[in-house]
């Protein structure tokens, strides 16, 4: 009895180390089809490069504000790179939790010579942020829902006419991309949109707009959501980010149609957190400079279709690593799917979010 | 009933099968009086109409809808219900038993069906949690084992799966010892302010999880910190350690509890004649007193055990992601990617633990047989 246990104990511990000796780097992401696609664009060939290390996903990134914050204040960061939207970079950026870098120094220069800086150009959008993806926020529905001889929707305001396509739709619970898109669709024109929605009278207005159809809304947390209940039925149209449509419509074979009208362009990038130590800070820039070159980021784009945030990458940019489609046209960026866009408003939400965010989740619980 | 539920009215639906049910009873009673014939035609009758309106989902309902009114109508109409009862009880008693019964069933259903759900959408051939016409129709495309391989294959869920079967027998071994320990100090009567310690040391059940998470991230990572920094130990061990002491902490209550409750029908006098006879304390506990309490020592590690095998709060606060476990896998998958590869893992576990409680029952019973205390 006594000699099994500490056989066990010997052994389990033999195990821990085991798995302890090999290097370790921690990278945190959004999981799903994104993450897999950064695991086969950088991080399975980042490894073959270098053998012994071993690079741990931690699928964090939608808590990763909060996480930051209290890893800091515990003094016991655990993360090595870290997977964020450019308005929570931003944040983190001003609130000292991610190191400020010089890009030129940091990243690759573009193949043919033109310095990082450059070549993301206005993409730099905070001093921490490593861009690497433009993605876009924007609608799918289901055609074989909709009521007979309905006309095929080509415009965001087809989510608020509950007469041509009635059914339930799915929205992000959260007022950002909702407010404008329902402002729009009342009859502001795209260049007033913020002017409007800076006001008092404004807000109202876009939250009355989304209470038309508010009872018909079934609102989603995460972006995994949606192709789910659009695939279940259970809704006939609804919001997510264009990757995972992609992803739910050609690799599975679902029968969704992307609308891309009005659809909102946002960053993707990394940060490094702060207060690294020297040897782990060393990798870390090895990897960033490894997985933002211009090859590395038009890979990315064979697995899923995010924009690359160069603009020498662009042109890289094939056919889909297992499908073998071209990957051009299910770019947010293509031009037919770019007739009508918006860019994600950093400042305006910066100074409002907060206000706009309380009202909503107030209005949310009426 | 079923097709007004399919047509999106139940109330209308039941009221006309009850109507139905009511009329064919009265045809049965009145005209047939034969149960066998009368059986068949329900059944044959019922599985048709249910195989019309629903092809091959509606032909087992029917069947089974059936089945069951076929015996319900002459079950009632015998007044076989009080036939297994005894004679005297009064008409509220007979109902009051059946009731019972119905209710007893009801729980059971509702406790096993979420679970009895998972098992086939593991199968599914698609990446959604969804029933697709072709899992409907039994046609072998619609299931596939691709979410199994996907476990098997995946390194994420390899490397959670590998940790939590590292850090759960750990974490058991150490809060079993510990509590059995405890348990048998607080169950002497002679020592001090035990009801204070024993309300200490169950607080982690008590206490809200999240409460004891949040104060246990901030603890640990200062130890953290003093054994990386100033001992030089291995980060990802120490990782490791902190997550073990977590879940043994969460797991000790379970323990004690169990041990102190099988402790009350202890004999201490047992202990005394030991000691008599020349053995030492140790050698008295592990010859006399754990043979006796193994019971509640074995129930309370298989707490231990469960709780830090399904925990997922306190791991994603003290741990970090090599520490990850197979909860912590699930909860993200859950949230980020709705992947039936955690139903197929889900199914996993389900066996898992279906055999290791069997296994545990069985032994019990057996030592329980081999020393004559079985209780029944």
């Amino acid at each position: 009895m006594k000699v099994t246990k500490s056989t066990l104990l010997a052994s389990a511990v033999a195990a821990i180390a085991g798995s302890a000796m090999a290097e370790e780097m921690t990278l945190v992401s959004w999981g799903g089809a994104y993450q897999a696609s950064q695991t086969k664009a950088y991080a399975e060939p980042f490894m073959e490069m270098n053998p012994g290390l071993t690079i741990v996903w931690d699928e964090s990134s939608p808590e990763a504000v909060a996480k930051l914050r209290a890893m800091n204040e515990a003094g016991n960061i655990t993360w090595d790179l870290v997977d964020v939207v450019a308005a929570d970079a931003i944040r983190l950026c001003d609130e000292g939790l991610a190191m400020e870098y010089d890009p030129d120094e940091l990243l690759a220069a573009a193949p043919d010579g033109t310095p990082a800086s450059e070549d993301f150009g206005d993409l730099l959008v905070s001093d921490c942020f490593i861009p690497q993806i433009v993605y876009s926020t924007t609608a799918a529905y289901r055609p074989d829902l909709l009521p007979d001889g309905a006309p095929a929707p080509d415009s965001i305001c087809a989510m608020f006419d509950m007469e041509t396509y009635p059914g339930k739709r799915t929205l992000e619970k959260r007022p950002i991309n909702n407010m404008e898109w329902a402002l729009i669709c009342d009859g502001v024109a795209k260049d007033d949109v913020y002017d409007v929605l800076a006001t008092e009278e404004g807000q109202q207005r876009a939250l009355d707009k989304l209470g038309t159809i508010k009872d018909q809304v079934v609102w989603w947390g995460a972006a995994a959501e949606p192709p789910q209940l659009l695939a279940d039925g259970e809704v006939v149209m609804g919001t997510s980010y264009n990757g995972r449509w992609f992803s739910a419509i050609e690799e599975q074979d679902q029968p969704f149609e992307m609308l891309w009208d009005a659809q909102v362009f946002d960053l993707d990038g990394w940060i490094i957190p702060a207060g690294l130590s020297e040897e782990r800070l060393a990798r870390v820039k090895e990897f960033v400079k490894f997985a933002t070159d211009t090859q590395r980021l038009a890979d990315q784009a064979k697995f899923i279709s995010y924009g690359p945030a160069r603009a020498s990458s662009a042109p890289l940019v094939g056919q889909h690593a297992e499908l073998g489609i071209d990957m051009a046209p299910h770019m947010p960026t293509d031009p037919n799917n770019a007739k009508n866009t918006f860019l994600y408003n950093y400042e305006f939400w910066a100074d409002y979010r907060d206000d706009i965010d309380a009202k909503f989740q107030a209005w949310l619980a009426q | 009933m079923f097709v007004g539920a399919g047509q999106g009215n139940v109330l209308l639906g039941i009221l006309l099968g009850a109507v139905l049910m009511a009329g064919l009873a009265w045809v049965y009673i009145a005209v047939l009086d034969n149960e066998r014939v009368a059986r068949w035609i329900t059944i044959l009758g019922l599985t048709a109409a249910g195989y019309f309106f629903a092809g091959f989902t509606g032909l087992v309902i029917g069947l089974l809808v059936g089945w069951f009114f076929a015996f319900f109508i002459f079950w009632l109409y015998e007044g076989r219900y009080r036939q297994k009862l005894l004679p005297y009880l009064t008409g509220r008693q007979v109902f009051g038993h059946y009731l019972f019964r119905v209710v007893c069933g009801a729980i059971f259903v509702f406790l096993i069906t979420p679970i009895l759900v998972v098992l086939p959408l593991s199968f599914n051939a698609q990446d959604f949690f969804t029933f697709t016409p072709e899992m409907l129709r039994l046609d072998p495309e619609g299931y596939s084992l691709k979410h199994y391989e996907d476990f098997f294959t995946n390194n994420e869920w390899q490397r959670s799966f590998k940790n939590s079967l590292i850090i759960a027998p750990i974490a058991t071994v150490i809060s079993v010892s510990l509590g059995t320990l405890a348990a048998i100090g607080l169950s002497q009567s002679h020592v001090p302010g035990r009801r204070a310690i024993m309300g200490i040391l169950i607080s982690p059940m008590i206490v809200p999880l999240i409460i004891s998470a949040t104060g246990m991230f901030f603890f640990y990572s200062d130890i953290g910190r003093f054994l990386e920094g100033t001992l030089g130990m291995d980060k990802n061990f120490v990782g490791y350690v902190k997550v073990i002491l977590a879940h043994a902490v969460l797991g000790i209550p379970f323990v004690i509890i169990t041990v102190t409750a099988t402790l009350v029908g202890f004999d201490q006098s047992l202990t005394r004649a030991a000691a008599n006879m020349g053995a030492g304390p140790v050698r008295t506990f592990f010859k006399i007193q754990m043979p006796l309490i193994l019971p509640g020592v074995i129930s309370g590690g298989l707490f231990a055990f469960i709780t830090s095998f399904d925990e997922v709060v306190v791991v994603l606060f003290v741990g970090s992601a090599s520490q990850k476990t197979l909860p912590w896998q699930m909860f993200t998958g859950l949230r980020e990617q709705i992947s039936p590869t955690i139903l197929a893992v889900a199914t996993i576990l389900v066996v898992i633990s279906i055999a290791l409680l069997t296994t545990v029952e069985l032994l019990r019973r057996r030592s329980e047989r081999l020393r004559g205390l079985s209780p029944a």
